[in-house]
This record gives C-alpha cells, structure tokens and sequence, in this order.
C-alpha cells in the first residue's frame, strides 16, 4: 500500500472579510488498504480528499504520496491516484464509453487501434461489454459512475480516492458501486455518507469543522459519527 | 438527458451511409466549405438552395429527423428573433438568407457528428495540425479542446431544460432573471467540475 502523508497541511479560501479556514492544520499518515472520511456536508472531508491528487493545494504544510509532494510534483502524483467524482457526468469528458476510456489509455497507448481496442477490454472487464458506442448520456447512473470508475483504474493507480460515489445512485448500483470499490486491489480512500459502506473499511476517520475528531476502527468511527450527528 | 437535448449536435450514431464511410478530414473540410458557400454566394434563393442540399444530406445519413427537430426546437426562438430583427431592419429577403444559411451549417454540422467518432475527428484535427508543430504547437491539446466543446453543447442544452423547467414549476417562466441566473452559475459550475475532472486524470500533465 502507499503511504498518503499530511504534515501540517491546512487549507484556508479568501472571503470579503478576510479568509476562513476548510482546514485546521492536519498531520495524518494513511498506509490502510481502505480508510473512510466520514463527517457532516462541509466538515472539510472532500478538500481532505482533493488534497490527495492536488486537485486542492494546500495553503500552508505539504501532503506527500509515497514521498511525492502533490504540488511541487502534481503530475506524477496524478499517475498514481486516481480520483472518483460525486458526479460521473462531469468526470465524463468524452461524447461515448470507448472514447473516454481511451482518453485514460492515451498515455500507455499511443496507437489508436490499440487504443481503442484495450479500450473495449477495460469496458468488458468492468461489466460494460459493448458500451464502446454508446452515448455517455443515454448511459444509467449507475452504470456511468461505473464507467468513471473504469476511466480511473484503466491509468493503474496505485491510489484510488472517491468522493461520494454512492450519493446519486440508487439502493442497487449503489450496492454495485460499493461492492466494487471495496474489492479493489489499490488503496481505497473514500468519502462517503453511507455508513455501511464506511463500515467495511479498515479504518475511518470523522471529519467536524475542519478537523479530524475521531480516527479509529470503522465501527467505533461510526458510532462516534451517529453521536455527534 | 433527455433525447432532444443529445440529438442537437448529437453524440455518433454507428451506420453504413455514404457519409459514414468518408473520411472524417474531408468532412470537416466539406463542413468548412459549406461555410464558405454561404458566405460567398449571397441571397435568399442561395441559402435555400443550400438548405435544401443540407436537408439531402442530413437525410442521407439515415439519423433521427424527429430527435434533430425537437432538438431544434431550443434554437427556434433564436432564429425567430434573428429572423424578425433582420425583416424589420433588413427586410423578409435578408431575414430568409440568415436563417437558412444557419440551419443548413446547423444540419451540416450535425450530419458530421452523427457520422464520424470523436475520436477520429481528433484524429483529423491533429493531422490538420501537424505542420504547425513545427512551429512549436501542441496540437493534442486543440484537439481535446474540440471533442470537449462538442461534449458540452448536449450537457448545457439539459442545463438550460432543468432550469427552464425549475422556473416554470416556480411560476417563473417570464421572469429572464430565474432562467439565465441559474443556467450561467450551472454552466460555470459544470465548467469548473470539468476542469477538475481533466485535471484529475492528468490531461495537461504530459
């Protein structure tokens, strides 16, 4: 596994009155198959998130991915985690399923046939055979935020963060989503609101106001959340 | 997404018509020709008679006619304002010529997209591109840029049906300001998730 290192790291956005913080100052190091961020909307649990791959810089400290500093070596911490949206449609970027999971091979295929080709396996191996052609848009919910998801492991992470992948699906592909996730060989750090699905990690961490209130077990960090929710 | 908003501009449709089978750089350049046409040979008779050559064409393709046409439907009260500011100003000859040219480039434009993969008009953007890559261009960027900016137009077209729909399940649906307000800060806000998107996979990054 890698080690996802915080030192010192915080975060603060500019305001009309001066600035306040997402983020107190957070020194944590992650090395767990799968660690839950658990927390109420707004605690600061997403920018803990985005902080992994850079998409979120932080103001002061560092956060390092195997020794590689997110912002001073951004693109090789990108090679190595993969980042899952709330949203599929907005991490959806091409016109159909093949052109966006060829959009991740680009790097490691240069040649398009190839390309489009591994594609279509990518698409088999995630339960998507035949959706190469198919619009992005006429694709279910659930079975865009599993084709974000094959977007994301065809680059190979070692890493892979998701931001509340469950939260626009239904019982059934939510259940789909989180079985896959859970069954990934790569790290796992997921940003959730399902309890369950929290609960099946190796450890969870429960975020209020910018800080980390509990950091433990999943079962003890779920109950601790329930009684301060 | 509801079906008219994905059949304007809409995503490849997989067939075996002429057009099809043509390579996606001679469409474009056929595409950019048609532009030229319609610049050049001026008059209500010549955007008819273009119109009429890209209704032929369209129909070639064998897509949906009655998905384009609800698609359509969203730019109808554009075109009808350009067609009645051009009467009033210009009169019903001018008016004719400016609508006409627009939906044969619109049909033309669609007809292009229903035939070829993404994929390979990057493809043919890059190979357009290439000399200038002598002059220090980075041609793959253009390229995602375009695929991106087709990608976008069925995305805002549900944006600007949800809040349409929002302000009239508000009784809202005169007011401008409940329908353009939350269709800007959406696109905006679509725009950002995008960028963040692209960022995350690492586009740029090479």
């Amino acid at each position: 596994m890698s080690t996802i290192r915080y030192t010192e790291a915080s975060v603060r956005v500019p305001t009309t009155t001066g600035a306040r913080t997402i983020l107190h100052p957070l020194t944590l190091e992650l090395t767990e198959s799968s660690v839950a961020l658990i927390g109420a909307n707004g605690s600061g649990k997403s920018t803990i998130a985005r902080l992994v791959n850079g998409l979120v810089e932080p103001t002061s400290g560092t956060v390092e991915v195997d020794g590689l500093d997110v912002v001073r070596q951004g693109a090789a911490v990108r090679r190595k985690v993969g980042f899952v949206f709330t949203d599929p449609a907005a991490q959806l970027v091409m016109p159909t399923a093949g052109e966006d999971i060829a959009l991740s091979l680009r790097r490691t295929h240069p040649d398009k046939h190839e390309r489009l080709a591994a594609a279509e396996r990518v698409l088999a191996d995630h339960g998507l055979e035949g959706f190469g052609e198919r619009s992005v848009h006429g694709l279910s919910g659930g079975e865009r935020q599993l084709l974000a998801l094959a977007g994301v492991l065809a680059t190979g992470p070692d890493v892979v963060v998701a931001d509340e992948p469950t939260t626009l699906l239904d019982l059934a592909n939510s259940r789909r989503v989180g079985d896959l996730l859970m069954s990934l060989p790569q790290q796992l750090v997921l940003v959730t609101h399902d309890l369950e699905l929290a609960a099946r990690c190796e450890r969870a961490l429960v975020v209020a106001d910018g800080r980390i209130v509990h950091d433990g077990s999943a079962a003890e960090a779920v109950e601790r959340y329930r009684s301060i929710a | 997404m509801t079906s008219h908003a994905s059949a304007l501009l809409g995503a490849y449709v997989p067939g075996r018509s002429w057009l099809h089978r043509l390579p996606a750089g001679a469409k474009l350049l056929g595409l950019f020709a048609a532009g030229l046409v319609t610049m050049l040979w001026r008059g209500p008779a010549a955007s008819v008679a273009v119109l009429v050559v890209a209704v032929a064409v369209f129909t070639s393709t064998g897509a949906s006619w009655r998905l384009t046409l609800r698609g359509l439907r969203g730019l109808a009260i554009t075109l009808a304002l350009l067609a009645a500011f051009h009467a009033w100003q210009n009169g019903p000859g001018r008016a004719v010529e400016i609508v006409g040219d627009l939906l044969a480039l619109i049909l033309l434009a669609t007809a292009l997209t229903v035939t070829t993969p993404v994929q390979d008009l990057i493809d043919a953007i890059v190979l357009g591109l290439r000399p200038l890559e002598r002059l220090g261009l980075r041609t793959e960027p253009i390229a995602l840029a375009f695929s991106l900016m087709i990608r976008a137009i069925p995305s805002t077209l549900l944006i600007a049906e949800e809040t349409r729909d929002a302000a009239i399940a508000r009784g809202l649906q005169r007011d401008p300001r409940a329908r353009l307000t939350p269709l800007v800060i959406r696109v905006v806000r679509r725009a950002r998730e995008t960028g963040d998107a692209l960022h995350a996979r690492g586009i740029g990054d090479d």
